[in-house]
């Protein structure tokens, strides 16, 4: 009988095959630079990564993980009992009819994935994913069949038995070719299931293991600055389990949808940028590529090698100048897939070896680099803002509870009414605290995101030694940026200057530390009269750090029901102004900050509340009409019940 | 006259010897060393020259100490190495580079205007003028073409006007602010690039040892009073450098009828007594 080893072998030639994709695919991975990885604990952690981490992400889409949770895990089971039954010929009605269950489960799955394709949104790729649902459905369905015999729902021997059998049974090795070359070799030798591969390898050795388990880890990686090259400039250069993550790319799009740059009509589009990545890193062209275009290009211009430079040839540096470094695509992404890192590591090559940082980038640089500040004003001068103030300086005072990072609003007008509201509030909860004054330096979160780490680490080393020389409990700054800098990146360079310093303190957003003292009653406040409030989430202080109850929960002390816009929280839209975007100013069709408007215009608010001096430059920066913009503190001290002078001492 | 750099140059760029004179410039704010503004714009001019041969001619000179970091950001920009002639700081820096120029003989020495810091008397490229016998063309914007050992250049004038003039080489050049901005200085090849490091005869700067310096007292700014009757006269008045008054242009004179202008007016003005 011809059938009796047809399907086996089809099944084992299938699984061989897909084991030698296999190995390829990881020599492909195995190419980049090394990187220390507990792989033990890493593949042990990997199943709790996916059901728990993972699926919490793709759980934001129920539709999709019900789906996908069907398909998935109907698939998983099958094949572990297909090998059982039809390779090994396991003769067991139980575990034939346990097949036919999760085939059916996995069937259903995929007539859920083939109605999402019909009409698929443009976020999704299209090409060889268009094809995934029918393979799923002849995977499971022709399976289904040649398993029913085995659980003698038919009578054994049907499907050779009679012409109409043998035509069928012709018909069934057609489709199980079909699902089980998509399933097993496309999964190694790149097709779409290339996603559960390498998608469960990735989540095994994760780059950022912290950020498993609802941790977060959003500090960019140092350079170190003595070797060969600095930053990337082949695919090569990339750690190897960057590019693993390169590869766990399902296509999905949902980081295009949430993209600003994108959205802008800049030359950025997160999804074709990770793909542009495999591209390099396999070589060839992005001919094949079936998603939306970099807004503005043409697909199949790019091409790349993992030796050649991405720049010339797979990706324009505008590309990677147009991101803000907003991280709403490595929060949306359900792969865990960290494009931010990968911008940033291209960007220092281009900054720190290529010389080639756009527009007054290296006017900037030059500038951080001369004077400690960005605009290349008097170091001395810092100051300047609060003659009239009566700050305690740490170099007179020496240790304080508070010291207030005054970061380099100080040198910008707008941003000096931020600084000024919040010394009015320190003053009036009597809060002990002191600045660095003309010692405090830019904090380099410009130069980091510009990837210049020379400078960042020059500054973030002289930043730390001067925190070292005084005694504190908290730094509270009003700049989300530099407080990211201070609380998720400087750790990395306290080393040999002041070791446990990081461990000893706290880093506050003035947000979280004004809601402190507003509930421990320290500071009074009248209800806030006047029309409609939205809240508009900084970046680097929400998805960053994680605070996004404390500001909501200071503008509900005042009585403010906040007029939430559709994208706020951990989904709020960028205001543009991040990752020196607005100094390289790359051209696109919108503003980004006209389209964050439009969101804020949509809830009908009056003012929109803000916690950051970027933030809040940006969206000034939007023609009137538009709502009123002022920092959460600026707010607070219209609504601050004043203490008489005798309260204070 | 459109400066068209990447045509104009073939003929026999080919084996031109370009130095880049650079000094360890000074920020105006904050005080600290860097890439000096016009320096630069002279290793870029030289670069941009180089590119345009077909040998990469050029040699960026410094006279004084190797390990000042400054002269990294000048590496930064793409060479590969920066010749330091040795000196102690109180050397006569002149001395040294005409001897080592001398020697070396190029065919274009760039300079700045006057350094950043030290002396600034801006006197350098005349007094290597003098002592290499070459003539010297100052502010210049840019090098248009050289042709046949004779270079076209464009000298900045006040108000963006430009002189075109013609110059033979060997020539000693000094770099206006109107010159292309020197490209952006990167960490990684300033990091690597290697300090040719050249130990030289040096002598004490023997004029210095007289002087006594104190710091620079803003002296008060003459009030300008402004007698325009129209809008447009205001603004001129406002945003325009002062040209000199006076002079004359001479062109069709013969030729000692001229020189004798020159002799009269240097005698007039105290210059040649």
């Amino acid at each position: 009988m011809v059938f009796e080893w047809l399907h086996p072998v089809l099944i084992a030639t299938a699984l061989l095959l897909a084991a030698i994709g296999a190995v390829r695919r990881v020599n492909l991975w195995r190419a980049g630079q090394a990187e220390s990885v507990d792989f033990v604990a890493g593949l042990i952690a990997m199943p709790g990564r996916y059901l728990h981490d993972l699926h919490d992400i793709v759980e934001r889409d129920k539709y999709m993980s019900k789906t996908h949770a069907a398909t998935g895990g109907g698939f998983v089971l099958s094949l572990a009992m297909i090998v059982l039954v039809h390779l090994l010929g396991l003769e067991s009605q139980i575990l034939a009819w346990a097949l036919l269950v999760s085939l059916t489960l996995m069937f259903v799955g995929a007539v859920f994935v083939f109605k999402r394709r019909l009409n698929p949104p443009s976020r999704l790729s299209k090409g060889p994913w268009m094809r995934l649902p029918k393979s799923l459905l002849a995977f499971s369905g022709a399976f289904f069949i040649l398993t029913l015999p085995m659980a003698g729902v038919l009578p054994e021997g049907f499907l050779s038995s009679s012409t109409g059998g043998w035509i069928l049974t012709a018909v069934l090795t057609v489709f199980i070719a079909m699902g089980l070359s998509e399933m097993l070799l496309g999964m190694t030798w790149g097709g779409p299931m290339k996603h559960a591969f390498a998608g469960a390898l990735h989540l095994a050795f994760h780059r950022r293991p912290e950020r498993f388990g609802g941790g977060r880890s959003t500090g960019l990686k140092p350079v170190a600055l003595d070797q060969r090259v600095l930053g990337v400039q082949k695919p090569e250069d990339f750690k190897w389990n960057q590019l693993l993550g390169f590869d766990a790319c399902v296509q999905c799009g949902k980081c295009e949808a949430v993209c600003p740059a994108f959205a802008a009509g800049q030359p950025l589009n997160p999804k074709k940028l990770i793909q542009d990545m495999v591209v390099g890193m396999a070589g060839g062209s992005d001919a094949d590529y079936a998603g939306s275009p970099y807004p503005g290009k043409e697909i199949g211009q790019a091409n790349g090698g993992p030796l050649l430079t991405i720049t010339e040839g797979l990706i324009d540096p505008q590309t990677l100048w147009s991101c803000t470094t907003c991280r709403a695509c490595v929060e949306e992404c359900p792969m865990m897939i960290e494009h931010v890192d990968a911008i940033v590591d291209m960007r220092r090559f281009l900054t720190m070896e290529k010389g080639s940082t756009p527009n007054k980038g290296a006017e900037v640089l030059d500038n951080l680099i001369a004077t400690d500040n960005p605009n290349g004003h008097a170091p001395n001068s810092r100051t300047n803002w609060a003659a009239d103030q009566n700050l305690p300086l740490l170099s007179d005072v020496k240790e304080t509870d508070v010291i207030f990072w005054v970061s380099d609003g100080a040198f910008d007008m707008r941003s000096q009414r931020i600084l000024r509201a919040f010394v009015k509030l320190l003053k009036a909860a009597n809060v002990d605290f002191a600045v660095l004054g003309a010692e405090e330096l830019d904090s380099g979160d410009v130069a980091r995101r510009l990837g210049d780490d020379a400078t960042f680490q020059s500054l973030a080393k002289r930043n730390i030694a001067t925190l070292s020389q005084y005694k504190f409990k908290r730094i509270v700054t009003t700049d989300p940026h530099a407080y990211h800098c201070l609380r998720n990146e400087y750790a990395d360079f306290a080393e040999g200057i002041a070791d446990d310093l990081f461990d000893n303190i706290e880093v506050l957003h003035h947000t979280t530390f004004l809601n402190q003292l507003v509930q421990a009653g320290k500071l009074k406040l009248n209800p806030y009269k006047g029309g409609t409030v939205t809240y508009h989430d900084p970046c680097y202080l929400g998805r960053y750090n994680g605070e996004y109850e404390a500001p909501r929960e200071l503008l509900r002390s005042l009585g403010i029901e906040i007029a939430e816009m559709e994208r706020s929280g951990f989904r709020s839209r960028c205001c543009g102004g991040g990752g020196g975007a607005p100094i390289t100013d790359i051209p696109g069709e919108r503003r980004i900050a006209d389209m964050r408007m439009e969101d804020v215009q949509t809830t009908g608010a009056e003012l929109i509340a803000v916690g950051c001096q970027q933030c809040t430059a940006m969206l000034e920066g939007v023609v009137e009409p538009r709502p009123q913009v002022k920092d959460i503190a600026e707010i607070l001290i219209e609504s601050l019940v004043e203490p008489l002078a005798k309260e204070l001492h | 006259m459109q400066p068209d750099s990447s045509t104009g140059l073939n003929g026999k760029g080919q084996d031109l010897k370009i130095v880049s004179l650079i000094s360890i410039g000074q920020h105006p704010a904050s005080g600290r060393a860097r890439r000096a503004e016009q320096d630069g714009r002279a290793v870029e001019l030289g670069m941009t020259l180089a590119a345009s041969s077909s040998t990469q001619n050029l040699t960026v000179l410094h006279a004084g100490d190797s390990q000042q970091a400054a002269l990294r950001s000048y590496a930064g920009m793409g060479l590969e190495s920066v010749r330091v002639l040795q000196l102690r700081e109180s050397a006569d820096a002149v001395k040294t580079l005409s001897e080592y120029l001398h020697k070396h003989a190029p065919d274009i020495i760039l300079t700045g205007v006057r350094a950043e810091s030290g002396e600034s008397s801006g006197m350098m490229p005349y007094l290597l003028g003098e002592s290499l016998g070459w003539p010297v063309v100052s502010r210049i914007a840019d090098i248009v073409s050289i042709k046949e050992g004779v270079a076209e250049i464009l000298q900045a004038l006040p108000r963006g006007q430009r002189r075109a003039l013609t110059v033979r080489l060997p020539f000693i050049a000094s770099v206006d602010n109107a010159a292309p901005e020197p490209r952006q200085s990167a960490f990684g090849p300033a990091n690597r690039a290697f300090m040719e490091q050249q130990q030289c005869h040096s002598e004490p700067d023997t004029a210095r040892n007289g002087w006594s310096i104190v710091s620079a007292r803003k002296r008060p700014k003459r009030l300008k009073i402004v007698k325009a009757k129209t809008a447009a006269d205001r603004f001129k008045a406002a945003t325009a450098k002062p040209q000199g008054a006076g002079g004359k242009i001479m062109k069709n004179q013969p030729a000692a009828e001229q020189a004798q202008a020159i002799f009269d007016l240097l005698l007039e003005e105290g210059v040649l007594r």
